[in-house]
């Protein structure tokens, strides 16, 4: 399998570290109910079809990518960097 | 001309080297073949025809086809540590030499006793070992199962380890060609004229495909010289590669292709330093799968004998390596292309004794007017005879006359299958044509285009035609333009075309092989459908059809026919099995290449690695790296004494080890301490500059990830360390809370692991042997330096850090040096210390300190504790949100039946303890409800004079004062132990703040 | 028809002509009692227990494809019992305890195997933990030894001890474990549920739930509408998906892994042999070929087939420990779609849709795991009720906290 890192070009896969899904959004707080952080931890929707998933370019430019991926057919159907992404809800307060 | 012994081998003709005779053995016997000759091919030539016996009925077995898809003719090529079983015959190279022996039989090939298992043949029917063997229930391990398996296998493999190299390579193009037949060199001519860089790949050691076993012409002349003209364009090509001796054995996502060149298996060995075969890791933006067709088998009674052969390898063996396979042949064909192989034998000298033609009269065109041999229309082969070699054919002709034929040799060819093998490993289901009776590719990537006879176009100008639109539409798809020369000119030559598919006779008789390898009869497939396995899946998996080492590549289709039938549906309707890689099979050496023996893994030494050797420093692997884990000196009887001996020097005095395998970052920025906040169970932002803090962290489950120190040496700068063991999962940790979880802070980490040596120097005379390092420029009081302080100095002009931290309890230091400078700067500290008594301590003393100190190491971190469980709770900030915080207050994480982390001492002092040992009160009978715990961590305290471990206790900490058992019994141990706090020596902490 | 020796033979008289189909091939009623959705394995072995144990034998199975397509068709045949934790251990060794009366219940040779599974290691660290895993067993009356290097070597004397980079200094040994042919578990649990009355219903694919006021009353299917009280979801692979149809998130990821099997050789390796330094593990099957595997590719997929990176991977482990197999040559490799759950370890219980119930999360070790597997999810749909060896396998323990992970390694999925 080849990834295509926005900064680096294509690369085989073993460059790259999987995470797991990047659906799930991290509670604002952590006093959020707690079937929200079990569903933020736990929880997948694991679709057959178009994947929204995090890998780490590990031995590359260490950017975590947001890749979006066909999980029938491994085909890529977006790459974008994770900090680019809209992530704003899960922006967390540290005091 | 050389005069040989080769008996079947033609005067002219062939693409062998006739000069060139290379000496070779089978089953101790010797002979001579020509190079340019498959071992199959000088078997032939040597008048060789019994080559193997089956797998279930150790049948006699002949060569039945001239490539990849023998199933018959395997053996052991080579010997020794090089013994390579299953080898076939047909595609084994013939060098200097070679020695080859047959196998899967005893005591020899002729006179096999194991081929009594085909008079019982009705008994093993498919599936038999299913419905028996199950009386009584202890004697399948003891009986029947030994017997079975002494009796399966095939070839013996080598016992030695191997003693040949292999390579792993990158190769990446814009056009990839699986095949070098006519169509592929098509489509990498094409391709290589629109500019694009192309790969070729072929299996066989010769390009040209089929057109080598032919004699038809391309643009005026014969098909071998315009793969040698197209040969010679793409060898000249400077961005053509072309590899010969190269499977392409799978494709992967997104263009990848893995394939296996076979650099030095034609020859003996390989030469000095050459590899034995090259695993290629292909990425194409392209590929055009040219893979060929394969000739199908018929069905019908006593279809094995030796002398029986696939009509294309027949031809093969004539054309293109001039060997004469049978004297008197019978063809039996179900399309054209078998006249082509009886004018073959014809022009080699043979005589044919008759073509037998499945189809009526009316079905035929031209071809059978072009041969002169009687010819039997509507015909069949309904017997065969000869025990281990063809003597007699027994035919039927179209109106139903039986008669019996002599004949040395039958020529059988029921039409030829696409290699459809490749397109179905991306997922591709290949689809039944009625038009070409046989299965054609299914639907494929974008980047996967097929040509040539893999895609059903069998003639020569199909393929021709077929190669070229794919590599230009190749090349055109990678942005270059198509070239509008044309690869040829050639207009339909004759060539093998699909009649109706013909499978087998009207009905099943004894003896129909359809899987030769694995001995499944038609009969078997007919079982197999009555009892319910129906699924073409079942059929396989019961029956074991196409699961021999040719994977069904000649079985496959003829099952799917038979099942079908059985089953009343047509065979799309039943559907195939799913060819999977690798399209032959590959040897397990190739793709593991260089990743052997010492280079398994990669090693990692540590900076003062060759200082420690020089010492005579026992080193133990963890993860990558080798640490030195203790330093024997002469006299000492055993590692224990030496660990003593380096514990107590630094209880006593000072010890130095290096520390430099813990994972080292450095995190920078204006937001560093945010970010360390979020990442860190305890706060960090609020640590001064020139302190350090012992931090934790989590994951987000709430359970203890990592430890380690964290020292900030400016306002926007902090420096941490982790646990050897998980410093690169921490740093993409901390990049994952960093990109996704805190975008906006600004802050970045550097992995500065391999930058500095770190090394522990420790004990009470560790401020004085310091102190004669840095001098008097650099005071080294409590006051200057305090206990978990992080100073900046140079040593001589080198920059470097001191950490007050502590690891064994005794006051002690961390000492950071960039890594060039740890050789000398250790040898320097030696020198300083050797008054003082300075002992190089390894890995075991240190475990030994913490132990003592109650420290957590790996085996307390294993990913299954609590902060709590540590004793760490108190550390864990209430007063910012940090990653794991949401978690910990689950209903198991404050259990109060949790074990607890406590530490243990044998109540017996002379006792041992042992890590892995479980915790039963005293008196309670071992069981799983009893578990009270483990122990995780033990040593010889040389401080307490006995053994002492860490461990996890149910409630532990209230149970400090009393007594449990540590149960061993995988070690035959049951040593009652006394629970204690954590922290046995020095509680209060006072020698390391000293 | 009873399978025996004296059947074969009469048979091989008859010419072979009269066997019976192992099941039939039956038309779905338009209801059952309970359905199990899933033909492989646990499906399988569920029905045949809830006819056997429990007398309910109004029962369908459905299976969208051919039985035994799923992961019961493509492991590395594994049993084995040598768990760690108190939640897994009796359940392993109920497991193992049913295969070693599997032929004689089900009068079919799955060819149970108990040659050994030896669990390699190669360092003082390992060894504890295995020892800590060994005791555990050993508390709970399973058999387990702990082998130092010697011993290994009498056993294995083509295994790399002195092996250059990761020396072998032992092994765990559990010699109750090893291997089953695999498919035949499927068709013998096949058979034998067919002849206590389940209906065994292949090329029926399920499409939807039907729930009602948070009931379960039946299913869609590819063969139409089909009425049950209970439903029991056996589709491990799949069961996000199924589990999607009733609204419900899993805390599990859908992963490919991949095995191999090599060409087949005369007898090399005995037993089941696992490596310590890296994820490998080797056995030989009774037909000759070594049947080995290593880590999942490491991503969602639902696509069977997996990627080069792990194929060298696995490869160069199997030199790592047999440096004779070199030469040999592997001749398949495929993928199957494993469950794999947020703590490594399987779910077996109700869910909250009222007559659903949830068999899935079995990472890849559902094989092992098959017949305790069935036997405690028709105990746990029979009685409504968990049996005391699934107790732990429940739905919510990740919000409790009380996660089963062996491995320590959190709720990762690719890393158990």
């Amino acid at each position: 399998m080849r990834l295509t890192c926005p900064y680096c070009g294509s690369r085989g896969n073993d460059e790259f570290v999987y995470l797991g899904s990047a659906d799930p959004v991290r509670p604002s707080h952590h006093d959020a109910p707690a079937e929200q952080w079990t569903a933020y931890v736990y929880e997948r929707t694991n679709p057959a079809g178009a994947h929204r998933e995090l890998w780490h370019h590990s031995f590359g430019c260490r950017s975590w990518l947001i890749v979006t991926r066909d999980t029938r057919t491994h085909e890529v159907l977006k790459t974008e960097p994770a900090r680019d992404a809209a992530h704003t809800s899960s922006e967390v307060a540290v005091p | 001309m050389t005069r040989t012994l080769q008996p079947n081998r033609l005067a002219g003709g062939g693409l062998i080297d006739r000069e060139r005779i290379l000496p070779f053995t089978f089953d101790g016997r010797s002979y001579q073949g020509q190079a340019g000759d498959t071992l199959a091919s000088a078997l032939l030539a040597n008048g060789v025809t019994l080559v193997g016996r089956s797998f279930k009925y150790h049948r006699p077995r002949g060569i039945l086809s001239a490539g990849p898809e023998e199933p018959n003719a395997l053996v052991e090529l080579r010997t020794g540590a090089r013994r390579e079983p299953n080898t076939r015959a047909t595609v084994a190279e013939l060098y200097d030499g070679l020695t080859a022996t047959s196998q899967n039989r005893w005591p020899s090939l002729a006179f096999d006793m194991m081929s009594v298992n085909g008079l019982a043949g009705p008994l093993f029917s498919a599936g038999f070992y299913y419905k028996t063997f199950m009386w009584p229930a202890s004697f399948w391990e003891k009986v029947y199962e030994p017997l079975i398996r002494r009796a399966a296998g095939l070839g013996r493999a080598a016992r030695e380890a191997d003693p040949d190299k292999y390579d792993r390579s990158h190769l990446f193009c814009d056009v990839l060609v699986v095949g070098g037949g006519t169509a592929g060199l098509a489509a990498a001519l094409a391709a290589s004229r629109s500019g694009a860089r192309v790969v070729l790949c072929e299996q066989d050691f010769l390009l040209g495909g089929q057109s080598l076993s032919c004699n038809d012409e391309i643009d005026g002349k014969p098909a071998r010289s315009w793969v040698q003209d197209a040969t010679r364009e793409l060898e000249a090509a400077r961005r053509v590669r072309i590899l010969t001796r190269t499977t392409a054995f799978g494709l992967f996502d997104h263009g990848v292709c893995g394939a296996v060149e076979r650099v030095s298996d034609h020859l003996e060995a390989p030469a000095p330093h050459a590899v034995r075969q090259r695993y290629w890791k292909i990425v194409a933006r392209r590929i055009v799968l040219a893979a060929g067709a394969i000739e199908r088998p018929i069905v019908f009674p006593g279809n094995d004998r030796p002398g029986i052969m696939m009509s294309s390898a027949v031809r093969s063996y004539i054309e293109r390596f001039a060997v004469l396979p049978g004297r008197r042949a019978v063809v039996f064909t179900a399309n054209d292309s078998g006249y082509a192989t009886a004018q073959a034998l014809k022009r080699a000298g043979a005589e044919v004794a008759a073509v037998v033609d499945s189809r009526p009269k009316s079905v035929q065109r031209g071809a059978a007017e072009s041969v002169d041999a009687p010819i039997v229309h509507g015909g069949a082969v309904t017997a065969t005879r000869g025990r281990l070699q063809l003597r007699k054919i027994e035919i039927v002709d179209g109106d139903g006359r039986k008669r019996e034929i002599d004949a040395d040799l039958l020529a059988m060819g029921g039409g030829w299958d696409p290699a459809v093998h490749l397109t179905c490993h991306l997922g591709g289901k290949p689809q039944w044509s009625d038009e070409i009776g046989a299965f054609v590719p299914g639907r494929l990537p974008a980047e996967i285009a097929v040509a040539g006879a893999a895609g059903g176009r069998f003639t020569i100008a199909g393929a021709l035609g077929d190669g070229q639109r794919a590599g230009n539409e190749a090349a055109r798809n990678c942005g270059y333009a198509a070239n509008a020369d044309t690869v040829s000119t050639v207009e339909a030559a004759s060539g093998p075309a699909n009649g109706a598919p013909f499978w087998h006779l009207g009905h099943v008789a004894k003896k129909c092989f359809v899987d030769f390898q694995n001995d499944v009869t038609a009969a078997d497939i007919s079982l197999a459908a009555c009892e319910g396995y129906r699924s073409v899946e079942h059929l396989k998996r019961y029956t074991t059809l196409g699961m021999a080492t040719d994977q069904g590549k000649s079985s496959g289709v003829n099952g799917l026919a038979l099942l079908a039938e059985a089953t009343n549906r047509t065979i799309a309707e039943t559907g195939t099995t799913t060819y999977r890689p690798p399209f032959t099979p590959v040897a397990i050496g190739a793709i593991a290449g260089y990743e052997r023996g010492k280079e398994f893994r990669p090693s990692r030494y540590t900076p003062t690695h060759d200082w420690a050797a020089e010492r005579g420093a026992v080193f133990v692997e963890v993860g990558q790296w080798y640490r030195a884990q203790w330093y024997p000196r002469r006299g000492e009887k055993d590692w224990l004494e030496s660990v003593n001996r380096e514990a107590t020097a630094v209880r006593t005095a000072v010890g130095i080890c290096d520390v430099s395998t813990l994972g080292k970052i450095e995190v920078t920025g204006p937001d560093s301490g945010r970010l360390l906040d979020l990442v860190y169970a305890n706060a960090m932002s609020g640590l001064k500059v020139g302190r350090v803090r012992y931090g934790v962290m989590l994951r987000e489950d709430g359970h203890v990830f990592d430890d380690g120190t964290v020292a900030r040496v400016a306002p926007d700068r902090f420096f941490l360390t982790t646990t050897t063991a998980h410093a690169e999962a921490v740093l993409r940790h901390m990049e994952f809370c960093h990109q996704v979880l805190a975008p906006s802070f600004d802050v970045s980490f550097i992995d500065v692991t391999d930058r500095w040596a770190q090394l522990a120097i420790a004990g009470p005379k560790s401020r004085e042997l310091l102190g004669k390092l840095l001098g008097s420029g650099f005071d080294m009081s409590s006051e200057s330096v305090p206990y978990l302080s992080v100073s900046k100095l140079t040593i001589g002009d080198v920059p470097a850090r001191l950490y007050r931290i502590s690891f064994s309890g005794e006051l002690g230091y961390e000492l950071g040096i960039p890594a060039d400078f740890a050789d000398a700067l250790v040898r320097r500290l030696e020198e300083l210390g050797e008054p003082l008594g300075l002992t190089p301590y390894g890995t075991e003393a240190m475990t030994v300190l913490r132990v003592e100190k109650g420290f957590a190491a790996s085996g307390e971190l294993n990913g299954q504790t609590t902060a709590r469980d540590l004793g760490l709770a108190e550390l864990m900030s209430t007063k910012k949100d940090y990653v794991g915080r949401a978690l910990i207050g689950r209903p198991a994480f404050i259990d109060p039946d949790r074990p607890i982390l406590v530490s243990f001492a044998p109540v017996d002092h002379a006792a041992p303890l042992s890590a892995g040992s479980h915790f039963l009160n005293i008196g309670a009978p071992a069981s799983l409800e009893n578990d009270q715990g483990y122990m995780t961590s033990i040593v010889y305290s040389p401080t307490f004079g006995h053994y002492i471990g860490l461990g996890f206790l149910k409630r532990g900490r209230e149970r400090i004062g009393s007594r449990v058992r540590a149960y061993d019994p995988v070690r035959n141990r049951d040593v009652e132990v006394e629970v204690g706090h954590a922290c046995r020596f020095d509680p209060s902490g006072g020698r390391a703040r000293a | 028809m009873q399978y025996s020796l004296a059947a074969l033979l009469r048979n091989a008289l008859s010419g072979n002509t009269h066997w019976s189909p192992a099941w039939r091939d039956p038309q779905p009623k338009p209801s059952y009692d309970t359905i199990i959705i899933g033909g492989g394995g646990h499906g399988l072995a569920t029905a045949y227990f809830l006819a056997k144990e429990h007398g309910i034998t109004d029962v369908a199975v459905l299976e969208k494809a051919y039985i035994g397509s799923g992961n019961v068709g493509r492991n590395t045949t594994i049993i084995r019992s040598n768990y760690l934790l108190p939640g897994n251990t009796p359940f392993y060794e109920w497991s193992l305890k049913l295969w070693e009366g599997l032929e004689q219940d089900i009068n079919f040779n799955a060819m149970v195997s108990q040659r050994g599974v030896l669990n390699l290691f190669h360092s003082d660290g390992q060894r504890d933990a295995f020892a800590r895993r060994g005791n555990a067993m050993r508390l709970n009356g399973v058999d387990a030894e702990l082998l130092g290097p010697n011993e290994v070597r009498r056993l294995h004397p083509l295994l790399d001890l002195d092996n250059p980079r990761f020396p072998v200094k032992g092994g765990l040994l559990q010699r109750r474990g090893g291997t089953v042919r695999h498919d035949a578990v499927a068709w013998g649990y096949a058979r034998a549920a067919d002849r206590r009355g389940v209906d065994i219903i292949q090329n029926c694919e399920v499409t939807g739930l039907r729930i009602e006021s948070g009931r379960i009353i039946g299913v869609e299917t590819t063969r139409g509408t089909i009425h049950a009280k209970r439903i029991g979801l056996a589709v491990a692979g799949n069961s996000s998906r199924l589990a999607a149809m009733a609204g419900m998130r899993l805390p599990i990821e859908s992963h490919v892994l991949q095995a191999f099997v090599s060409e087949g050789v005369k007898p090399l390796i005995d037993q089941v042999v696992t490596f310590g330094a890296a994820h490998f593990y080797i056995s030989q099957s009774d037909k000759g070929g070594l049947v080995f595997g290593g880590d999942i590719d490491g991503y969602n997929s639902y696509a069977q087939r997996g990627s080069l990176p792990i194929v060298e991977d696995v490869m160069s482990c199997a030199l790592a420990l047999f440096p004779s197999l070199g030469r040999l040559r592997y001749l398949r490799q495929w993928g199957g779609i494993m469950d794999m759950s947020m703590d490594g370890s399987p779910i077996i219980d109700r869910t909250p849709i009222e007559g659903l119930y949830l068999n899935a999360g079995w990472c890849y070790g559902g094989f092992k795991a098959t017949p305790a597997s069935g036997w405690c999810f028709a105990h746990t749909i029979a009685t409504g009720q968990p049996h005391a060896f699934n107790a732990a396998y429940r739905l919510d323990r990740f919000a409790s906290g009380h996660v089963i992970d062996e491995g320590g390694k959190g709720a990762v999925p690719n890393l158990h």
